[in-house]
């Protein structure tokens, strides 16, 4: 039995070095009319810059096609690293994996705040979403302060559990315009919905050295323990929610960048975080950020829900 | 394959006779951007050794059907195709550092190294002689860039490939890290000192100046003015 099966694939190996052979010499019959002619000719100038398009093309898509799953898995890796960060639960050399089992991916409807369960959190993609006209809205321009135009109807949270099962961090993906390029990054507050545990800024192309430092871990660390909502503000009446009879405070976003350095003594420091040296526009774009996905067309309502006591 | 004798001249001649970066004075830009750490500048150098031999070879080997008309966009047909190739394997398996590297990856498509040799050398010659060449001449330029990169991390973040060498006054050691070295320009700096170096040593690689400047009237009667 295996001496058939090795002459068979003998036989098949022939066969192949028969056909390869066989198209080598047709491709060989077609090319030649063109690589006899001259060089500078109209008809083999064309003809070679064809062939050449063609297998670069070829090997080009090749490789994109090949890797793509290796690429991506290097990708979900790397998005799955950026959660552990600003949830602080990553160090060099953590499994991340097994780090993110404690990680709950939920999705949660921005309208109303509540949790939706008829999208696969594991899958859903918020980002492709937002660009997808079913998915999404667009923003009327006076309310587009992060300037991102759309927004998605869903949008994820990472709920970072206690061993106990309580909630301990809450991770939302935002974004919002800088100077140069749309910035992506996560936020992570406490389970009380308005402590920041965290900020990171991980996918930018601000100018390097200047509003490319949001990526700097001093000035991410600067922002632990920063309050996002100010409940004595006099918008607080207005953007009041209500539900069930019940009237929830969604707060006004407060946190958002200053100038100069934050003096941790001045009332409302707990609002502030130093704004990049030389960067006025990319600064001014983190805090408009924060100001829209912390605010009511953002995570605003589902966080006061949150607050409220909704588990 | 054997080396011939005239293989071996290709393959060693660009290391310190004929280095792309110190007697060409190519490939500068990216020189001065990935050498601030020894592992992208590791890294470059492989990519742009790889891309440089494959291209020459695979200039070479089309080089006798190549219309002269369209030649250097045909050369860049096949350059592009295999950076595009090089970046997206650097993705898939090397993603950390090719997320540091960026655009600089993208621009060995214009690295005037790629293109030199495939102008100067692929186009005239047989496809194994070119990809020795291209291996030469990307070595050559590894060598200065993993130099320059060995100098700026030692001495700029008391660091090799990440492993602390020196420990650092700020983590309770001795040493005080020169910031000056983590910057572009000291990578100019640097390679200018090689230029030097290599030129003292081998003073035939002293260009010769194009015009001499005229004495100083004063200087001549040596009276100050």
């Amino acid at each position: 039995m295996p001496e058939s099966v090795n002459k068979n694939s003998e036989a098949a190996a022939v066969g192949f070095k028969d056909r390869l052979a066989g198209y080598v010499e047709t491709a060989q019959v077609y090319a030649k009319p063109y690589l006899d002619l001259p060089n500078d000719s109209f008809k083999k100038t064309v003809a070679v810059a064809l062939a050449l398009c063609l297998v670069g093309a070829v090997v080009v898509s090749g490789s994109a096609v090949i890797l793509r799953p290796l690429q991506e898995r290097n990708k979900s890796k790397d998005e799955k690293v950026n959660i552990l960060e600003v949830a602080e639960l990553y160090q060099k050399g953590t499994d991340v994996d097994a780090a993110f089992k404690n990680i709950e991916t939920r999705v949660v409807d921005l309208a109303t705040g509540d949790y939706v369960d008829s999208v696969d959190a594991k899958t859903y993609d918020q980002w492709k979403a937002a660009k997808d006209p079913a998915q999404s809205e667009s923003i009327p321009p006076a309310k587009d302060i992060a300037s991102i135009k759309r927004k998605p109807k869903y949008a994820k949270v990472y709920l970072v559990k206690q061993d106990d099962g309580k909630l301990k961090t809450v991770i939302m993906p935002v974004n919002g315009y800088g100077l140069w390029s749309t910035m992506y990054g996560f936020i992570a507050l406490e389970a009380d919905g308005e402590t920041v545990v965290g900020m990171n800024l991980y996918d930018q192309a601000e100018t390097p050295g200047l509003g490319g430092e949001v990526v700097n871990p001093k000035w991410k660390a600067l922002w632990k323990g920063k309050k996002v909502y100010n409940f004595s503000g006099k918008e607080v009446h207005e953007s009041n929610l209500t539900e069930k009879g019940q009237t929830i405070e969604i707060g006004e976003v407060a946190l958002g960048l200053v100038k100069g350095s934050v003096d941790p003594g001045r009332a409302g420091s707990e609002f502030q975080v130093d704004a990049l040296a030389g960067a006025t526009l990319t600064s001014r774009g983190v805090s408009n950020l924060v100001q829209y996905w912390m605010g009511r067309d953002g995570y605003g309502i589902y966080l006061a829900k949150l607050r409220n006591g909704r588990g | 394959m054997e080396l011939t004798d005239e293989n071996k001249k290709v393959l060693v001649e660009p290391l310190v006779e004929n280095n792309p970066i110190t007697l060409q004075v190519l490939g500068i830009c990216s020189a001065l951007a990935v050498t601030s750490q020894l592992s992208t500048a590791l890294i470059m150098s492989l990519a742009l050794t790889t891309v440089t031999a494959f291209s020459s070879a695979g200039i070479a080997f089309v080089r006798n059907h190549v219309p002269s008309s369209i030649r250097i966009i045909a050369q860049m047909v096949i350059i592009a195709s295999l950076v595009i190739v090089v970046d997206q394997l650097l993705k898939a398996f090397a993603y950390e550092i090719s997320k540091q590297l960026s655009v600089f990856v993208g621009l060995i498509i214009t690295n005037c190294i790629v293109m030199g040799r495939a102008e100067a050398y692929a186009m005239k010659n047989p496809p194994w002689e070119s990809f020795l060449d291209g291996i030469g001449n990307g070595l050559g330029y590894s060598l200065i860039l993993v130099t320059v990169a060995v100098i700026r991390e030692l001495f700029g973040s008391g660091k090799l490939l990440g492993i602390d060498v020196f420990p650092l006054i700020k983590d309770g050691g001795w040493y005080v890290p020169n910031g000056l070295l983590l910057l572009p320009p000291s990578a100019f700096f640097l390679i200018g000192l090689i230029i030097w170096a290599v030129r003292t040593w081998k003073p035939k690689q002293v260009e010769k100046a194009d015009f001499s400047i005229q004495p100083a009237h004063g200087a001549v009667h040596g009276e100050a003015h």
